[in-house]
């Protein structure tokens, strides 16, 4: 069935209205959890996910140390009932490599150095599954180190672009990808145009993979201002004075 | 040539650009520089001095780091054999020894730690010393420092124990002198309260909390001037 299945309609728009290089809804909320110390939720169209950081802390167990920087520890997780058919809640396969491309994603943005011997850890709970939940996850998680007031380089911002029925498509969601020829997820410092996760599942050409690149960091930017928005809202009511 | 792309006081987060050039003069590690650009890594208020092209960056969140000679107020969590471990509500846990907290040598065989200080006490202290390679090292030898019998100790935000001071102790001074009250201010982010009454006690924990969440706006020191007023007039009352 890959890519015979109809996912672009005839006036070109995609299954849920969207234009090929459109966003899905996004909506962004900084410090949704009491107990972290920073934490973010970000919705796109009908993925759902809750980032949480803590630290940085005492490591344990003590052997992780390390001397010279602290360590970034991230887990990804999907909720059992975030997807159709439950899911269960041991870590798959799929979520050990995912925690991991996260972490690498996040690592090179974090200033780990300012806190040597200490750990960093991140939570990633995605509530409700929809495609794109990993650069949705980074995209909390990045949120989340900012409002934790953790030092980083810039905010992440991620987005998956993919190609269905021959079009390159922006933010594809769970039937895209599923029906789709290619997945590209992209994770951006947006500040400084350096790519921080990038992985691609299917089949693009060169020219095709030039232009998805584009593609996504139209979407990422996009996605950084809502980032912006989200964390200067939390400091919206409070102004000036120290 | 400095160019500069905030305002003073402006609020920024990680990633912002806030200046451009080579005498640009930075004076905290929250700011950072690629080539002759500086970026901020923080969510905070920034500071700008044109005149003399500097740059700081006041933080609005994030953890306590040990300075020397900071007053901070922690919590004993474990008894060793010549030290107590305590809880700084820092990324790592501060060291007392007890040469810096007894008056007599100290003899492990002969005496037990426990008997001065235990678990579950609270420390008013001075950072000796930390470099980040090794945990801070207390002191309760001077003025004012000691174990809290009294009074409670009100847990804020590290980033927030400026705002509880005051400029120049401005609001500090306000709270002392509405309520008769005798407070004492950890960097750390703990505020231990000594008060004539526990009605008076609650009014200024509420004060401080109030101080906390509306941080960094405007006139806050006299709309909790007269928070506490109304308070107190309610105590009267009743």
């Amino acid at each position: 069935m890959k890519g015979k299945t109809k996912l672009i309609k005839k006036d070109g728009t995609r299954l849920d209205g969207r234009k090929p290089d459109e966003l899905r809804p996004v909506r962004m909320e900084v410090g949704v959890l009491k107990n972290a110390d920073g934490s973010a939720l970000v919705e796109m169209g009908r993925t759902k996910v809750i980032a949480a950081v803590y630290g940085p802390r005492e490591i344990h167990p003590k052997h992780l140390t390390l001397p010279d920087r602290a360590i970034l520890r991230c887990r990804y997780h999907m909720a059992p009932f975030s997807t159709t058919d439950r899911k269960s809640p041991a870590p798959s396969r799929r979520e050990i490599e995912l925690s991991k491309v996260i972490r690498e994603g996040l690592e090179s943005v974090v200033f780990t150095e300012l806190y040597p011997r200490t750990t960093i850890d991140v939570f990633i709970e995605v509530l409700q599954a929809d495609g794109g939940t990993r650069t949705a996850g980074i995209t909390a998680a990045s949120l989340a180190l900012a409002d934790a007031g953790i030092p980083m380089k810039d905010l992440v911002a991620g987005v998956a672009v993919g190609k269905v029925n021959g079009i390159l498509v922006l933010d594809i969601n769970e039937v895209e990808d599923e029906y789709g020829e290619a997945d590209m997820p992209v994770a951006m410092m947006p500040s400084f145009g350096e790519i921080t996760l990038l992985q691609l599942n299917g089949v693009l050409t060169p020219e095709e993979f030039e232009e998805a690149l584009k593609l996504a960091e139209k979407g990422i930017r996009q996605l950084y201002e809502h980032q912006k928005e989200a964390l200067r809202k939390k400091y919206s009511l409070q102004k000036e004075e120290v | 040539m400095a160019k500069f792309y905030v305002e003073d006081r402006q609020i920024v987060i990680p990633g912002d650009l806030l200046a451009e050039g080579r005498d640009v003069l930075v004076t905290t590690p929250y700011i950072y520089k690629s080539g002759d650009k500086f970026y901020a890594t923080i969510a905070g208020l920034v500071q700008v001095n044109p005149e003399e092209k500097r740059l700081n960056l006041v933080p609005l969140e994030g953890a306590y780091l040990p300075r020397p000679g900071d007053v901070v107020i922690g919590v004993i969590i474990d008894v060793g054999l010549t030290y107590w471990v305590l809880d700084i509500k820092a990324p790592y846990t501060a060291i007392l020894y007890a040469s810096e907290a007894l008056t007599k040598p100290f003899n492990p065989v002969q005496d037990d730690l426990r008997r001065y200080y235990s678990v579950g006490d609270y420390l008013v202290a001075k950072v000796l010393s930390f470099d980040r390679t090794k945990n801070p090292l207390l002191t309760i030898k001077d003025k004012g420092l000691g174990r809290i019998t009294r009074g409670v100790v009100v847990d804020i935000k590290p980033s927030r124990t400026p705002r509880v001071v005051g400029k120049k102790g401005s609001m500090l001074n306000m709270l002392m002198s509405e309520t008769g009250c005798n407070i004492v201010v950890g960097v750390n982010g703990r505020v231990w309260v000594r008060c004539p009454s526990k009605e008076l006690e609650d009014i200024v924990v509420l004060a401080i909390k109030k101080i906390e969440s509306e941080a960094y706006t405007t006139g806050l020191t006299d709309r909790v001037r007269m928070f506490i007023q109304e308070e107190k007039k309610r105590l009267e009352q009743s």
